[in-house]
């Protein structure tokens, strides 16, 4: 059977991870790289790393850690953040990023999804969307790091990604995201039942509960998170050990 | 010499680099002559069939892999690199593949299924080779592929893997090996299979 898959999130500044780490027993804590094997090593089904730079001096820094992280670990990674032509595509895929994950850009620019498509296959193309809930219950679509409203409905923009060629959803619940108390389970088991692409769930993970929870009552494919990894109070082999002994299906 | 055939399509850095590390060297070309010369060619792929069978075309090295095949050179496709071995695919068309081993690759049923079939899945022995050595029955490989091998040739199905329909991940006949997912992602069990392949081959 198709395992769910567990992704610790790496946020990275200048050549460096943050959002904190507390690694001590590691040489180089916030060295992404290093971190990318220690949790390849330590049962991670995937990586996803997003760059948060903004200069183009640490966007090559990034690509050298893009090009390092191919060279180290053996499972696959996605590369987020800043992405906005078919150019950043080509480096990123030749840098060694078996995926690529899209946000602002593709509402901006929808053609870019079918274009890279084209280019890369479907799934090399992963659609990422930040969404949180609206007065009347419905849910937008947020660009720019969560600070503007689009008014794109969220399902709709799933569907309309998928069919533009997107292989993979990661839908981000600004809501929920950083706060420890749970994944949205609604809308994201709205969406996996709207798409037939595997959705990942990022935002809101706090427990070994939240999520067998998402992996479950909200249908989706693979939980996302950073936080819970990075200061240790989740191991990911004592997670799949959890989801294992509920019934889960997750790669040993 | 092992050779990986660039042929302008896929991830050939990261085959190079995984078979590198487990100490075979390996030559990325598509000269023909090279080709001609190894004793094993390494056929990757990520991507649509028809471009790269268009580009095998466009680089004429549909003659020299047959060629070859026949010559009794190890031939070891990996993912679309496996499916382009095969008689004919109907990824958006219909289209010829190299034809060394008898099948099709057809879309799967995405009415019940997700499509991809993206992420970690269990191998389920068909029978035993030296491929397949050490490996067992619980252990995950990574795959990501929307079209799968309908094999006309069962006995050459070393493993499969569950998704709707048994998959079939492993297959070798004598000298052709292909394998439906991405060893060099596959974590600890890809590197157990670069191994049996290295010690068939090397």
């Amino acid at each position: 059977m198709l395992s769910k898959r567990i992704i610790p999130c790496l946020d990275v500044r200048n050549g460096r991870v943050v959002k904190g780490t507390k690694f001590t027993d590691i040489r180089d804590v916030d060295d992404p790289v290093v971190l990318a094997e220690f949790y390849a090593l330590a049962g991670a089904d995937e990586l996803v790393f997003y760059d948060i730079t903004a200069s183009s001096d640490e966007r090559n820094i990034f690509l050298d850690i893009v090009r390092k992280t191919a060279d180290t670990i053996d499972i696959p990674f996605t590369i987020g953040g800043g992405i906005r032509s078919l150019d950043d595509f080509d480096r990123l895929m030749k840098a060694g990023a078996d995926k690529v994950s899209i946000n602002s850009a593709a509402v901006s620019d929808p053609q870019l999804i079918k274009e890279a498509a084209l280019r890369y296959g479907s799934q090399c193309v992963v659609l990422s969307m930040d969404v949180k809930k609206n007065v009347e219950g419905r849910w937008d679509v947020y660009v720019k790091g969560g600070r503007e409203n689009t008014g794109m409905d969220a399902i709709e923009w799933a569907k309309q990604g998928v069919a533009l060629g997107a292989g993979e959803i990661v839908l981000n619940c600004i809501d929920t995201d950083g706060v420890k108390d749970g994944y949205s389970l609604d809308i994201t088991r709205e969406i996996s039942e709207s798409v037939r692409v595997p959705v990942i769930a990022s935002g809101g993970a706090g427990t070994m509960e939240h999520f067998y929870d998402v992996l479950t009552i909200g249908k989706a494919d693979a939980a996302l998170s950073a936080s819970v990894f990075h200061f240790k109070e989740i191991e990911i082999k004592e997670l799949k050990k959890f989801l294992r002994s509920k019934g889960v299906e997750v790669r040993t | 010499m092992i050779v990986i055939v660039d042929y302008g399509v896929g991830n050939i850095r990261n085959v190079e680099r995984a078979f590198t590390k487990m100490g075979m060297e390996v030559i990325v070309t598509r000269d023909i002559e090279l080709i001609d010369q190894a004793t094993v060619i390494i056929l990757p792929g990520v991507g649509a069939f028809r471009d790269a069978i268009q580009n095998l075309r466009k680089y004429d090295l549909v003659d020299c892999l047959k060629r070859n095949a026949v010559k009794g050179t190890w031939i070891v496709g990996i993912c679309l690199g496996m499916q382009l071995l095969y008689d004919k695919s109907y990824e958006d068309g219909d289209y010829e593949g190299l034809g060394l081993l008898r099948g099709e690759i057809v879309k799967f049923d995405d009415s019940e299924l997700k499509v991809p079939h993206m992420g970690w899945n269990q191998l389920v022995k068909q029978q035993e080779d030296e491929i397949g050595k050490d490996l067992s029955e619980n252990d995950y490989v990574y795959f990501v592929h929307s079209y799968y091998l309908v094999n006309e040739d069962i006995d050459s199905v070393i493993f499969t893997s569950s998704y709707g329909v048994d998959v079939p991940a492993i297959i070798r006949k004598n000298n052709i090996i292909g394998m439906q997912f991405h060893p060099v992602k596959s974590g600890a069990v890809g590197s157990i299979i670069l191994r049996n392949l290295k010690e068939l081959i090397v």
